[in-house]
């Protein structure tokens, strides 16, 4: 049984950003509604420019909206940011650390503007050091940092004040493998002690290895939300990609008002099929071709991916926007 | 109070940051010895023209290096917050509860200080030259450079946050910067100038603090243009202050 009692702990409704430069106005949000849970893992998905990181600065107060309403933490956005402030943590993009200035410094110096005691701040810092594994350059200056630790320290300095709420900026942009893997098993351990983290990615990966909940954002507009299991099920049963010797848009031609398929689409050279049944599907796929004369150079078969929802939603695939 | 807290935080922050590097105290002072030195000394020859006023060629000199070093020294302290701008260190403070006027005043305090600091290096390098001031006068002078430091970086700071990119500040800051210090007669004394020049410099408020200084530095300290200059510095910094806080607190998108 849903408890109604438990307030959502972000709840947008028409949310709306416009820019405006010398003639003309660019509307990056465009009436977006989102309701996070308590204690979830919200993934915030959607190619470069389509208002991820818009719409995440508005909900962390900074940036007023030019319209709608929204519930931060309990609080309302157009007029308790200051309340809001006390309750969420936020790591942008570029991070927010100095260089010339020492992780533990930085972490103090986060906690008392939260209003720490000098003794509370350090007290603090050294426990975020230790849990972010942070010891080895903690008292060494932010610029010498690698790539895994900075962001490591800007995501403690989001947590400083233990905060119920995490808004994280793409958090595992630019970093290799490892420590990518690292920031993901720090916001899973987040998760483990109940805050709530809301993050935006542009990687598909991140957001159905780590997410609970998806919402995929394009041109301003939420064009899907869901768990990912639900997002990928609303996608065909099946994909099924092939390549045929030339001429890609002949075989789509020949495919797509086929019964068994569902949406037929051509990427980068590919025929994507999305069909019910892939393993009834592919034998009269291959007699279609070969009876047009086309012929096949590879085909697979593969369950929907967030890729695939992402192209069905937006009829672009996310790594060609990204790129 | 939690302004006066967060404010000594902020100052803390961008003083340690200052205490660091104190070779831009150095380079901030370099300027102004180069002109003590080397174009000072043409002044001497030229003190008894009509127009120039009395008091000797360094204590009408002295003072104008002084507001040129107020202003030219926080012209240039955007440059940091555009740095920090990218780096997301602003970002990451705004989106704390931290004071928005405090975020502004820190920083600018940590500016005065330092511009306070050369002043005074200024003055007593300019002894040997034949400057001669009472000490009560090095109080108020310092008081007033003070302001201007105060005024112009928190200006320097509101332009940064809005130009958000050093190509953009750097012209609007130095185109901006010489026109006011050359109308107000930090090196010559406007006393020289043609009516039409002197006419323009009196809208510029600038030249309020500049008289201000010479009559202090002829040891004139209940000349009423000493309050004058101190009031106007006042008011304006005030104004500046309340500028560059909004500008902290207002999105930068």
């Amino acid at each position: 049984m849903q408890d109604t009692i438990v307030q959502d702990v972000i709840e947008t409704r028409g949310l709306r950003r416009v820019f405006k430069s010398r003639n003309r106005s660019v509307e990056a949000v465009a009436g977006v509604d989102l309701n996070v849970h308590p204690g979830e893992i919200f993934g915030f998905l959607g190619p470069n420019g389509a208002g991820k990181t818009t719409t995440l600065r508005m909900l962390a107060t900074l940036l007023p909206p030019s319209g709608g309403s929204a519930t931060v933490a309990g609080c309302n956005l157009l007029t308790q940011p200051d309340r809001i402030r006390e309750r969420i943590g936020y790591v942008g993009q570029a991070g927010g650390s100095d260089r010339e200035i020492t992780g533990r410094s930085e972490l103090v110096f986060q906690g008392r503007l939260y209003g720490k005691s000098v003794a509370g701040a350090k007290k603090r810092a050294a426990e975020l050091i230790t849990m972010l594994e942070l010891e080895s350059c903690a008292d060494r200056k932010a610029g010498t940092y690698s790539g895994g630790q900075k962001r490591r320290l800007d995501i403690g300095l989001g947590l400083v004040h233990d905060p119920q709420l995490l808004f994280l900026d793409e958090p595992t942009t630019g970093l290799d493998p490892q420590s990518r893997a690292r920031v993901w098993d720090e916001v899973r351990r987040m998760h483990d002690r109940g805050t709530t983290v809301f993050l935006t990615t542009h990687y598909l990966d991140e957001a159905d290895a780590l997410c609970d909940r998806i919402a995929i954002i394009d041109y301003g507009k939420i064009v899907a939300e869901g768990t990912p299991e639900e997002l990928k099920r609303a996608v065909a049963g099946d994909v099924v990609t092939l390549t045929v010797a030339g001429e890609p848009q002949r075989a789509l031609d020949v495919l797509k008002d086929q019964v068994f398929v569902r949406e037929a689409k051509l990427d980068e050279g590919s025929v994507l099929l999305y069909v019910d049944r892939g393993e009834v599907a592919m034998p009269a796929i291959l007699r279609l071709l070969d009876g047009a004369g086309l012929t096949l150079v590879t085909i697979g078969l593969h369950r929907p991916s967030l890729d695939d929802v992402f192209l069905r939603q937006t009829g672009r695939s996310l790594r060609e926007t990204a790129a | 109070m939690k302004l006066a807290r967060d404010t000594w935080l902020v100052f803390g922050r961008y003083f340690g940051l200052f205490i660091r590097n104190p070779a831009w105290v150095a380079i901030g002072v370099l300027q102004p010895v180069i002109y003590l030195v080397l174009f000072a000394p043409l002044l001497k020859s030229i003190s008894s023209v009509q127009g120039f006023p009395p008091g000797g060629a360094y204590n009408v000199f002295v003072p104008g290096l002084l507001v040129q070093l107020g202003m030219f020294g926080a012209a240039g302290v955007g440059f940091s917050l555009i740095a920090e701008l990218r780096a997301g260190v602003i970002e990451r403070l705004r989106v704390t509860p931290v004071s928005r006027v405090a975020l502004l005043l820190g920083r600018a305090l940590r500016d005065m200080f330092s511009i306070v600091v050369q002043s005074l290096i200024l003055i007593l390098l300019s002894l040997p030259f034949g400057l001669s001031i009472h000490p009560i006068g090095v109080v108020i002078t310092l008081g007033l450079i003070a302001l201007i430091g105060l005024l112009t970086a928190s200006i320097a700071y509101a332009v940064a946050l809005w130009a958000r990119d050093e190509n953009t500040y750097a012209p609007i800051i130095f185109t901006s910067t010489l026109p006011i210090l050359l109308l107000s007669g930090v090196l010559l004394p406007l006393g020289l100038a043609p009516q039409w020049l002197r006419n323009i410099a009196a809208l510029n408020p600038l030249s309020y603090a500049v008289d201000a200084a010479r009559a202090v530095f002829r040891d004139h300290i209940t000349n009423p243009s000493v309050a004058k200059g101190v009031a106007v510095m006042l008011v304006l910094t005030i104004i500046a202050i309340a500028i560059g806080a909004r500008s902290f607190g207002r999105a930068v998108a």
